[in-house]
């Protein structure tokens, strides 16, 4: 069996375990999509008293949330795996099973679980995304939709890199860092707003050390038809994604570095 | 006092134990500095955007800075979740031992929710007193400060309504506990509250700052004693007979959902199931 069918099995059989209770998935989902709703609540009544912030609506912002939060919405099916490994796998020793079967840990910790709540999130990040973009004008030629594909692969990337990070840390802390929510949940908060109002050391780390600036910020620009009120050349909005998948290369190097040093904590 | 005393010790026994976390309350204050830290930047950014709006704002910049870290400092303040003892307790069965003893349960679990929340809390609002109210200032951010009280009345407003807030929160948190015990579990009813207390607690944003239409109800609803009505007794944003109003409510709905509390408590305890063997 290739790795994808055998990808393709781990989800099925955790589809299926998470429909033995049909109503408590569905309750959870929607409970995503509810809670996800005010995201944007805060921007609507900022938008409402203020009326613009530097020439952007609330439009835009729908659209840069939409962009980002699906990109997460869609990483989030997949990665619990390693969204729980300090806890469920080094603290309790049962990494020490994943690394006596004869494939790689992290395409079994992709397989731990496909949660099937986060639809609700997906939902409502593309709903969000497509009435943002209807509002402020967007033209959906075959260009700008392959580029939004780009874009949120990019996304996905770099927040699929940002959880094995987390993982590879718990090599050495053996818990699972809940400080990364701030570069996840939080990430979500910060790329929602167009770069150009932050400070210019946050908008650094944004772009350099934690790159959502380039998968949110640069590309939507490009989707907006607007250039960068910071001076980027063109060239770099489209390409700015490829910094997501820097990013998880990054963090594979930090795992397999995590993995080579693993000491069982089991007895 | 001697009535007191077995709710005193169960106070200052579990807050005692939670200060133990120290790491936890580190994780969390720096959660809450890049919220804070966001918060703040995207704030100015809409005020110095629309200064004809910002005129017209209900609360001024500075204002709403302060608020700002006020609310991440004393965000374990607000009842996020179920107390997890008693989550833990229903679900093990062990809910039994506290209806043995010989005390109210309402009021111990009342006095051990409140402690818990002021144990998070404490730590954290030290933390950040010291990062937005002193270091900010140091390292040339005082406009992005955390500014004492400008007057000494609102600071002693805020005295007397802060401890309110966690009698409102301990009473909220009661009614949580007591669906948690109806229903044997704690999932559904925290993410149910979770979002209704961020928004209308004024943690997500000022509620001073919503539309203008909304003002007086989000100012009556029970929310808002939690946590925004003494940040604006701090800023100064209520003062005079609003000051004596927004304590007024903070009174009411503490009593309200304490009246609410025992006679839901006595009913659900009545028709309790105790699980485990």
């Amino acid at each position: 069996m290739n790795s994808f069918h055998l990808i393709l099995r781990y989800f099925s059989a955790s589809l299926r375990s998470q429909l033995q209770y049909p109503g408590s998935a569905i309750m959870l989902g929607i409970g995503a999509f509810l809670t996800t709703i005010i995201d944007m609540l805060a921007a609507w009544a900022l938008f409402d008293r203020f009326g613009q912030v530097q020439g952007w609506g609330l439009g835009h912002i729908a659209v840069f949330y939409g962009v980002v939060s699906t990109s997460f919405a869609l990483t989030d099916f997949f990665t619990r795996g390693f969204d729980v490994f300090g806890g469920e796998f080094v603290k309790t020793g049962a990494f020490d099973r994943i690394l006596l079967r004869p494939r790689s840990p992290a395409l079994q910790l992709v397989g731990y679980e496909f949660r099937l709540s986060r639809f609700g999130r997906l939902a409502q990040a593309l709903l969000v995304l497509f009435v943002g973009a209807a509002v402020v004008g967007v033209d959906w030629t075959p260009d700008k939709v392959l580029l939004l594909a780009w874009t949120i692969t990019g996304g996905v990337a770099l927040f699929t890199g940002l959880l094995v990070l987390q993982a590879s840390f718990a090599f050495w802390t053996t818990e699972s860092l809940e400080v990364f929510n701030v570069l996840t949940y939080g990430g979500i908060q910060a790329a929602q707003f167009p770069l150009s109002l932050y400070a210019a050391w946050f908008r650094n780390f944004l772009i350099f050390v934690v790159p959502l600036g380039c998968v949110a910020y640069y590309p939507v620009l490009a989707i907006l038809d607007q250039p960068d009120p910071l001076g980027a050349p063109d060239w770099w909005l489209p390409t700015a994604p490829a910094m997501g998948f820097a990013f998880l290369a990054a963090s594979f190097l930090a795992w397999r570095a995590g993995i080579s040093r693993y000491t069982s904590t089991g007895s | 006092m001697d009535a007191a005393r077995p709710y005193l010790a169960a106070f200052s026994s579990r807050f005692l134990l939670m200060l133990q976390y120290r790491a936890a309350a580190i994780a969390g204050f720096a959660t809450q500095c890049w919220w804070g830290g966001i918060k703040v930047m995207i704030y100015a950014a809409f005020f110095a955007a629309a200064p004809g709006a910002a005129a017209a704002s209900p609360m001024t910049l500075a204002q709403v800075i302060t608020y700002t870290w006020l609310a991440q400092a004393l965000l374990a303040l607000t009842p996020w979740s179920a107390d997890p003892e008693v989550a833990l307790s229903v679900r093990t069965g062990s809910v039994a031992y506290d209806r043995l003893r010989p005390v109210d349960t309402y009021s111990l679990w009342y006095v051990r929710g409140a402690a818990w929340m002021a144990s998070r809390a404490v730590p954290r609002a030290a933390l950040m007193v010291l990062g937005a109210g002193l270091v900010l200032p140091l390292i040339g951010l005082s406009d992005w400060a955390w500014k004492p009280p400008p007057t000494l009345a609102a600071a002693a407003a805020f005295a007397v309504s802060l401890p309110l807030a966690l009698a409102l929160s301990s009473a909220f948190l009661m009614i949580v506990n007591i669906i948690v015990a109806a229903t044997l579990t704690d999932r559904g009813v925290n993410v149910l509250f979770n979002s209704l207390i961020i928004v209308f607690s004024g943690n997500l944003l000022p509620l001073a700052l919503y539309p203008d239409w909304a003002q007086t109800a989000l100012l009556m609803q029970p929310f808002a004693g939690m946590m925004d009505i003494p940040l604006r007794l701090y800023v100064g944003q209520l003062s005079g007979t609003g000051a004596l109003a927004g304590l007024g409510l903070q009174v009411f709905w503490t009593s309200a959902l304490i009246l609410l509390g025992r006679w839901a408590m006595a009913r659900v305890m009545r028709r309790l199931e105790v699980q485990g063997g």
